[in-house]
């Protein structure tokens, strides 16, 4: 299967990237008014422009409210996620060489959620801000850890996954663990919740927070975009194609845990996203990450925002979390994967 | 004016696996890496490329040390083509000869005019031009490696480094493609097996034992049958029936049963 606008020079790419902007604009719109209170697109806009100071909208406080603190915030939260996670699980699947890898391979969902379940078993600290806190923390202990499993067991990319998957049982089993030792069952619903990723209850803070982490690791990847290409045929073909392998790895690794650590910490682990999007975006613009990492973010991005629509619509006024519904939509796709990841002959 | 090792070693938990090897290609040679499994042939190349550091000696390129070069300076000059790679990303043969193009490159820049043309030139070379649209993942083995030579040559290096380039290719494609490596114009040192091919098709024979160089030469001076005994363990004629008079090669069956099978 070819990609569609491979080939293309860097016009095609500009068009295409304008087009998903635009595409994403009135994706996060349209679905700013889904759900009760009868907005429409208009005064999602009028909204925004009075934030801006351009004007009135001419909306009651009480409706103007529900667009800029809890509408606005949440679409914009679900388009980072799905933008970052997708980014990671790009940058994954190149440097461990492996299509079924995403964000999360490395133990840091893991880590998170034992992170954050000690926090709301021992009650430090209050809500989500301290939860978040946890569980940033906890992601790091687990990719710290992993790091120095791999090490321990000779470093190579294989190890390096092997090493995840240790990590992550670990951490799993201590937030079971804690969980069915010292919470109570409101505790572990709301923990459980959460887990399963949740964009609900999230503030501006968070949404600058999460956009400048996103921001930045793109930067980085973009500038690595021409060295991560060379990791396709392994890391001593890499390093025969000049590109500093150790140094190169570990940059990519750190920024992408960082930024993962940050997402999951704002919106628990959102399954899927990250394994899937890079392949949908691989498919388009072909394999080179130059395009292929702004490709894979604006896809993940539109992609998170409706899968986020549905998450709070469909059984309204119960909400289903996200994570649910990525895995929903995110198995058969997978299967789907598999199958093209097949071996020819 | 090239690439030189002077008394490279390399060494892994305890065991000399490159021990003291020196290596003064002329230009535009091709030099043949002989020796049995695990003499050291590998490593070799490993550390001629700079992926490996060496233990003790040095590599050199113009009289540079590879350690004291960017990786990215080495990789304009020195190519490498291993003996099997795999990816699981769906790549067309032109994506594969454009990784190439890394080491020139600078960061976040598309490819330029010089890097389409160098693509270009390396696909004719190799004959692949009118695969160049094709998946990677639908090409035979032999084809697989001429690719990987294109994208090596689109490196546009001086020296070229193959380990073991004709494993698992049928004798047409071994033939077909030590004659592109002999006809392109760098510098080779090419890791084999098959003491025919390399009589035939390299300038110069070097046969590691146990990581060292144990005896350097033209093919006829290397290939003898005493050399050959000593070296893999088996009894063989050697006759100048080769191409222009060159070695060739016949091995004889043991001369007798070896003892633990007698005991039966």
């Amino acid at each position: 299967m070819s990609a569609l606008l491979a080939r293309s020079g860097g016009w095609g790419a500009a068009v295409l990237w304008g087009g998903g902007l635009v595409v994403l604009a009135v994706s996060v719109a349209l679905a700013i008014t889904f759900g009760p209170s009868d907005l429409v697109v208009g005064d999602v806009w009028a909204v925004v422009a009075e934030h801006v100071g351009l004007g009135e909208s001419g909306l009651s406080q009480l409706r103007g409210g529900i667009v800029w603190q809890l509408r606005l915030p949440r679409t914009l939260l679900a388009a980072v996620c799905g933008a970052g996670l997708g980014v990671c699980g790009a940058i994954m699947q190149s440097l461990l060489r492996n299509s079924l890898a995403d964000p999360f391979v490395l133990g840091i969902s893991s880590g998170a959620s034992t992170g954050a379940v000690l926090v709301v078993v021992g009650g430090v600290g209050a809500g989500m801000a301290s939860l978040s806190v946890g569980a940033f923390l906890g992601a790091l202990c687990s990719f710290a850890l992993v790091l120095l499993l791999t090490r321990a067991v000779g470093g190579t990319t294989d190890r390096m996954i092997l090493a995840g998957v240790a990590g992550m049982q670990l951490f799993s089993a201590l937030t079971s663990f804690i969980v069915m030792s010292f919470a109570d069952s409101k505790q572990t619903r709301g923990v459980l919740f959460w887990l399963l990723g949740s964009l609900s209850g999230t503030d501006w803070f968070t949404v600058w927070l999460c956009l400048s982490a996103l921001v930045l690791a793109l930067v980085v990847c973009l500038v690595k975009a021409t060295a991560l290409d060379a990791f396709t045929f392994g890391n001593d073909a890499a390093s025969t194609l000049g590109v500093s392998v150790v140094r190169t790895r570990s940059l990519l690794l750190t920024v992408t845990a960082l930024l993962t650590a940050t997402l999951v910490s704002a919106a628990g682990a959102i399954g899927f996203v990250g394994l899937l999007l890079p392949h949908a975006a691989r498919a388009v613009v072909g394999p080179g990450h130059r395009k292929l990492l702004p490709t894979t973010a604006l896809v993940g991005a539109i992609f998170l925002v409706w899968v986020d629509t549905v998450a709070r619509t469909l059984m309204a006024p119960q909400e289903i979390p996200v994570g649910v519904v990525t895995s929903l939509v995110g198995v058969p796709a997978f299967v789907f994967v598999l199958h093209r990841s097949r071996k020819p002959r | 004016m090239s690439m030189r090792a002077e008394n490279v070693s390399w060494r892994a938990g305890g065991r000399m696996i490159v021990d003291g090897v020196r290596l003064d290609p002329d230009p535009n040679s091709t030099v043949g890496l002989l020796g049995p499994n695990g003499s050291g042939k590998s490593t070799l190349l490993r550390l001629l490329a700079g992926v490996r550091a060496t233990s003790s000696g040095v590599v050199r390129l113009d009289g540079v040390p590879l350690s004291e070069l960017h990786r990215k300076e080495v990789a304009r000059r020195v190519a490498v083509v291993e003996q099997h790679v795999t990816t699981e990303v769906d790549m067309s043969v032109l994506d594969v000869v454009g990784l190439g193009r890394v080491p020139h490159r600078r960061t976040w820049t598309g490819p330029s005019a010089a890097d389409d043309a160098a693509v270009r030139s390396a696909l004719e070379q190799t004959r692949m031009q009118d695969r160049a649209e094709q998946s990677w993942h639908t090409l035979s083995g032999g084809e697989r490696q001429r690719v990987q030579i294109a994208r090596a040559l689109a490196q546009q290096p001086r020296e070229l480094l193959l380990d073991e380039p004709t494993n698992h290719l049928d004798i047409r494609h071994q033939l077909d493609l030590l004659a592109l490596v002999v006809r392109i114009p760098v510098t080779s040192v090419i890791a084999l097996h098959d003491l025919n091919l390399a009589a035939m098709f390299c300038d110069h024979l070097v046969v590691l034992g146990e990581g060292r160089a144990v005896a350097a030469g033209s093919p006829a001076q290397v290939l003898t049958e005493e050399l050959i005994a000593d070296v893999y363990g088996v009894r063989s004629a050697v006759t100048p029936d080769g191409p222009d008079g060159r070695p060739s090669v016949r091995f004889l069956p043991f001369a007798h049963a070896p003892d633990d099978v007698r005991a039966f």
